[in-house]
């Protein structure tokens, strides 16, 4: 053929950072902070709900069910998001399940961004938003959530990065479609506050744009902090496609069940996309998933529900490794939420030098070299910006620390590593 | 359905004055509701929001329906596989996510399967996409390779997604029938055939590819070898692409052999050959299938797929791979599930078109797949009163659901023979 194979579309969304860094962890690393997954098991009640989907009596469930969602996940999603969101959601109507929280999103981007139209992303975004929206035709638009000193002889706080109001205002324009809000934000945790979502709240009904809110991590939020929803904020539902992940919210990433939460004038539109891309999510899974949720909101609130049990576990997890990358000289920024953790590497230019005028941000070097001589995987903050402004913050890496047996030996080597360097 | 609000665009809200006090955010909130509703669906999905499963699954639904239209199996999967993925979500790594374009244990799997069908070399990693069921391969190949200014040729009857894909696509369809040749008192799938000049005529230089479906949903052809030679001089004289959809390849009936296009001379670098767990172990509901063509065509199906959702699930991919590997030890052996489900499924085709015979329906034996079409007319049923807009098969089906109400192939044997009563 004289001209390419491919279609157009694909231009410019082929790279992944991912490919790169996960071989390089299966490579070289003994300790893999890297990947956001858990090493620890999903909690017992679900896998003995999967276990019952799969050889029990029903096997009709290893047929197709549902096009948009299993009838018991969509009903049990729409009572509990109806709960927290204090409406009547229809559970065929503002409640559809995707294939995982990326294939909500693709939807997303499918369903309401055509060429010409403008996305506002936020800085630092989770990798894929970017490729998704210029395969939709769109223009994405950075703004970045910048850092404020934190106070005298304190850690800084994902708190702390914070976006400009009058910047963000300056971002709106004729052509804004939508913007994506990660809250809780991977990479960084930061947990939007009521104030800051209504900023943007104020801006998404004053430019009648739509709001694109992916809150896979809602229910991993630490101190006390509460995790807001923006649809339920006054002008948002009918704007707003929350987005939500059972692997997050049950620790199994591996199956792959994720949905869309919103109001049938957005929903339907997610649901043409998804006939003519996927069309059905596999049952089993979402079976399980349906018992899963069935369970938590009998333990609503209580001590031994999963929300309430998997985030205490968690921070404990946090405050350790941020133990251990003070000690050994990285400045870790406490996140308020998710499972992630960035912490600023600059201290280590004198062991792993920067190279002016390179291609390659700091960052990237830096954990390149940590995985081939320590063995510790994590990933660099510039992943998570976009090609014009991966050298702005590029002195940060992120881990994850939604480990257990990983994070102790995480810790060892750390604590080796401190040594080493203090050694006369 | 379209509603009203898709001829209007309203941009006033943007002139409004933000004020930060909760009464005028309600009065925005009402105001906003008044007017006319901007987000409609992009360009991209224009038209496609009605499917006649959606339709037909809905009526069907029904328990008191005997549902012979789905085609998903009410038997039972093999007994090994729901035991594999018993075992496979007992191990924690494998409820997390696994490698993108595939599982590692299944895409080797697969390229052993494949190697040993196709008789050449198949890389597991650059030769093979893992992808949500068949459906997600035909979305990720033709998002790869067909965009505006295309022209695909789907051949009539025709699985109904092909259309509404390619149009996404922003390609042309352009249809051929396959044609009924009369070939005297039972009628086989084997009768309906493609014209060689007629299919010549269709293609020409904007055609980038064709779409082949063998053994055939809905009639249920087995394309010969002669046959498939006619569309690959096509292809090759025209540079023409083929993605050749063969979910139902182990399921051919007695006399018959499925014969794999990208076989034949100059078409491997040419043809995608897309594949489905659901119709190979029956088990639809699992929704895995698989791409298998040459590096340089598969790498952009894995672009799209990195894009779009990302990585399929875990423990289904290890339970399937599991599967085959017992399969494949025995593909010499006519107990080999691939060979076993024919034969059960040959039985029940040829129990079907004898009830439907004694009916007085003609039903076209199918050489493949696990549909039967059968010509209605015969009956002379009267349906003058039903909707004037619909084809007649349409009217049938909708009266037939309605008015022959019960429940799957035992019950259809039963209904069927009320039905000879009532009509003789």
């Amino acid at each position: 053929m004289s001209r390419p194979v491919q279609a157009r579309r694909l231009e410019g969304v082929d790279k992944n950072i991912w490919v790169e860094f996960v071989k390089l962890a299966t490579t070289y690393s003994t300790v893999n902070l890297g990947q956001g997954f858990p090493d620890f098991p999903p909690p017992e009640f679900l896998k003995e709900a999967f276990s019952r989907a799969v050889s029990g009596e029903k096997h009709m469930l290893h047929q197709y069910t549902r096009a948009f969602g299993h009838p018991p996940l969509v009903k049990i999603l729409a009572q509990l998001f109806g709960k927290l969101l204090g409406r009547d959601l229809d559970p065929m109507t503002n409640v559809m399940v995707t294939v995982g929280a990326y294939q909500a999103l693709f939807c997303c981007f499918q369903a309401f961004i055509d060429e010409g139209d403008e996305v506002i992303i936020i800085e630092p975004f989770f990798d894929c938003y970017e490729p998704m929206v210029k395969m939709a035709g769109g223009t994405p638009v950075y703004i970045p959530l910048r850092p404020k000193a934190p106070k005298e002889g304190k850690l800084m706080s994902s708190a702390d990065w914070q976006l400009d109001p009058a910047e963000l205002a300056s971002k709106f324009s004729e052509q804004t479609k939508a913007i994506v809000l990660n809250s809780p934000n991977n990479p960084l945790g930061k947990v939007f506050s009521r104030g800051e979502l209504e900023l943007i709240a104020d801006l998404c009904v004053k430019h009648d744009a739509l709001c694109i809110s992916d809150e896979v991590y809602e229910w991993l939020v630490y101190d006390g902090k509460e995790h807001i929803r923006i649809a339920s904020l006054p002008g948002m539902w009918d704007r707003t496609v929350i987005i939500g992940s059972a692997g997050k919210t049950f620790s199994v990433t591996g199956w792959k069940v994720g949905w869309t939460v919103g109001s049938n004038r957005l929903l339907q539109h997610l649901r043409t996309v998804h006939q003519n891309s996927v069309y059905h999510c596999a049952t089993a899974a979402q079976d399980a998933v349906a018992q899963g949720f069935q369970r938590e909101l009998e333990h609503y609130g209580k001590p031994d529900s999963y929300f309430v049990q998997l985030p205490r576990e968690l921070q404990q997890k946090r405050d350790q490794l941020v133990q251990s990358l003070v000690a050994v000289g990285m400045k870790p920024i406490i996140p308020e939420g998710t499972y992630f953790l960035v912490a600023d590497i600059s201290e280590f230019k004198s062991e792993v030098p920067d190279v002016p005028n390179s291609n390659e941000p700091y960052d990237s070097r830096f954990a390149k070299w940590m995985v081939k001589n320590k063995g510790v995987a994590a990933i660099p903050l510039s992943a998570f910006y976009c090609e014009a402004h991966k050298d702005n913050y590029n002195s940060f890496i992120r881990f994850c620390f939604a480990k257990d047996a990983t994070l102790k030996a995480a810790d060892d080597i750390l604590q080796k590593w401190k040594l080493e360097k203090t050694a006369p | 359905m379209l509603f009203a609000s898709r001829s209007l665009c309203c941009r006033g809200i943007g002139t409004y004055q933000l004020q930060t006090n909760l009464l005028s955010r309600s009065i925005k909130l009402s105001a906003s509701d008044t007017m006319a509703f901007r987000h409609k669906n992009t360009r991209r999905i224009e038209g496609l929001d009605s499917n006649v499963w959606v339709e037909f699954t809905k009526v069907a639904a029904d328990p008191s329906i005997v549902n012979l239209g789905q085609g998903l199996p009410d038997i039972c999967p093999p007994s090994y596989i729901k035991e594999e993925l018993a075992k496979a979500a007992a191990v924690d790594r494998l409820n997390q996510y696994t490698r993108g374009f595939g599982h590692p244990s299944l895409v080797k799997a697969l390229s052993q399967v494949y190697e040993r069908v196709c008789g050449r070399k198949i890389d597991p990693f650059t030769d093979i996409l893992v992808t949500v069921g068949g459906y997600g391969s035909l979305f990720s190949t033709i998002q790869a390779l067909i965009e505006e200014g295309d022209e695909v040729i789907i051949i009539e009857p025709f699985y109904d997604c092909y259309e509404p894909l390619v149009k996404m696509a922003g390609a042309k369809p352009v249809f051929i029938p396959l044609r009924y040749k009369n070939g005297g008192n039972s009628a086989s799938s084997a009768d309906w055939v493609l014209d060689p000049a007629e299919l010549a005529s269709k293609f020409n230089s904007k055609t980038k590819a064709i779409i082949l479906n063998t053994p055939h949903n809905p009639i249920g052809k087995v394309f010969t070898r002669e046959e498939l030679q006619i569309i690959a001089d096509l292809c090759i004289k025209h540079d023409t692409l083929c993605i050749s959809d063969e979910v139902y390849e182990w399921l051919v009936y007695k006399g018959n052999k499925h014969t794999k296009i990208a076989t034949l001379p100059g078409m491997w670098e040419r043809t995608i050959t897309i594949g489905s767990a659901g119709k190979t172990y029956s088990v639809t509901g699992w929704k895995l299938g698989w791409s298998i063509g040459p590096q340089n065509l598969i790498k952009h199906l894995q672009v799209v797929h990195q894009n779009t959702l990302y990585s399929c699930p875990t423990p289904l991919q290890e339970a399937l791979a599991q599967a085959l590997w017992v399969d494949y030890k025995r593909m010499d052996d006519p107990d080999c599930y691939f060979y076993s489900l024919p034969r059960e499924l040959e039985s029940k085709r040829d129990r079907m078109a004898q009830l439907l015979q004694e009916v007085g329906l003609t039903p076209v034996i199918p050489e493949g797949g696990y549909f039967m079409i059968v010509d209605v007319s015969t009956l002379n049923v009267d349906l003058s009163d039903m909707d004037e807009n619909q084809p007649y098969d349409y009217k049938f089906v909708r009266w037939m659901i309605s008015s022959k109400k019960d429940s799957t192939l035992d019950a259809a044997e039963v209904i069927l023979k009320n039905w000879k009563k009532q009509s003789a």
